[in-house]
């Protein structure tokens, strides 16, 4: 049975639960006997680690392409500072600067330069643990300190999530590039979202970028009983799916504390997991026609 | 000599502008006949790199000297490559600062006075 799916868990706003969405919901579908991977695309403070407690096996370097230059062939023509959009390449003359930081590794510099004066060189940006949690397979980046590039990360670990069974995406929070680099092209993301107006105005702003991408997805509403009822005031005028509401329960609050997962703290979790997982998989099946 | 000095507005009489990179205008001066040009600076919005960007203009511009409130990190490296000098701390008109760089009062800066991302506000 071709059951393979990937699942991105994302938000607007920061600290609403994706986290501890995404683990829950690692785990609960391994316990149920399937293959599922869990895979840290938040890159740069991932934490589901913390909750999963993985065994690493593997870890590997990730590097992109800067530009480096030979200066005995640079004839000073400037085509290069002129075709980069983010001046991370830039002449003065014959002197010609390099702010890798600043590089998004288009390579236009080094077609455009007539004289081959400019090189490909590596550049370590972060890293990629493999390894697992008992059945949960674990993947998850680690954007270098101080570096800035995180989607050129998130790509890399996105070309590491398993051909079968279930993907579950731990995506960072924002709507901007690294978000959109965590879920383009999955087949449904759960947007994890709180009832208050930061949760909804950020709720907002992930709803227009997951139609702009064209993704289906559903909202979790979590703490759901705190703060005012405009999130779902939203959500039923927008004929958005709520798949699953999360009390503000201290019993959560205090297992996440400890790392622990809430499906071992509090058994009746489970089933709010299991339904969730079942939601999702019907509406991913009903839309590929199965 | 030629110099530039960030600024607020397009004249002589401008505030000058503390921020290098996001600076609203560079003022072209010749220091001797206080002859000058006003350029707007294009980089005041810039996603990143502004303060790279800037230096190209006043090197282009042929500017031996920038005068300013603060430069960061990559301003400062990019106009050291240009051989242009730096000399932060610079304030109220633009007039005012070039008058004090002829009495010699400013002194050139080593280095950046303020990290990246200073001039965003951020």
């Amino acid at each position: 049975m071709a059951d393979s799916f990937v699942i991105a868990v994302a938000s607007g706003k920061g600290g609403t639960g994706k986290t501890t969405v995404a683990t829950n919901l690692a785990l609960l579908i391994s316990r149920a006997g399937k293959k599922v991977q869990y895979v840290d695309c938040d890159v740069e403070e991932p934490n589901g680690h913390i909750f999963l407690k993985p065994a690493i096996e593997k870890t590997e370097a990730v590097t992109v392409a800067v530009p480096q230059v030979e200066l005995d062939k640079c004839t000073g023509c400037g085509k290069c500072g002129e075709i980069c959009q983010y001046s991370a390449i830039v002449a003065f003359k014959k002197n010609v600067l390099t702010f890798e930081q600043l590089c998004h590794s288009c390579g236009g510099c080094m077609l455009v330069c007539p004289t081959n004066a400019i090189k490909e060189k590596q550049k370590e940006i972060g890293s990629i643990d493999h390894g697992s949690a008992d059945s949960v397979g674990f993947v998850q980046g680690r954007l270098q300190i101080g570096d800035v590039r995180s989607p050129a990360l998130i790509r890399q670990v996105r070309q590491r999530t398993a051909a079968e069974g279930t993907v579950i995406i731990d995506a960072p929070p924002g709507t901007s590039c690294p978000v959109i680099e965590a879920v383009k092209g999955v087949d449904f993301v759960l947007l994890v979202t709180e009832p208050t107006p930061f949760g909804l105005n950020d709720l907002m702003l992930a709803v227009g970028m997951v139609r702009e991408l064209k993704l289906p997805f559903a909202v979790v509403i979590n703490r759901s009983d705190v703060g005012d009822d405009k999130v779902r005031q939203y959500c039923r005028a927008e004929e958005i799916d709520v798949a699953l509401e999360i009390p503000d329960d201290r019993r959560i609050a205090e297992a996440y504390s400890r790392g622990d997962m809430v499906i071992d703290v509090l058994g009746e979790y489970q089933k709010h997991f299991a339904d969730l997982a079942e939601h999702i998989e019907g509406k991913v099946y009903a839309q590929r026609g199965l | 000599m030629k110099i530039a000095i960030t600024s607020t507005g397009e004249t002589l009489d401008s505030p000058v502008d503390p921020r290098f990179g996001r600076a609203a205008w560079f003022i072209i001066v010749d220091s001797d006949s206080m002859e000058f040009e006003a350029i707007a600076n294009d980089n005041v919005g810039a996603a990143g790199g502004a303060g790279i960007s800037s230096a190209k203009v006043v090197i282009d511009a042929g500017a031996e000297a920038v005068l300013t409130g603060n430069c960061g990190p990559n301003a400062h490296r990019s106009l050291a490559a240009g051989g242009v000098k730096v000399y932060t701390g610079a304030a109220g008109t633009v007039k005012e600062a070039v008058e004090k760089f002829n009495s010699g009062e400013l002194t050139a800066a080593d280095g950046p006075s303020v990290g990246s991302h200073f001039g965003t506000g951020i």
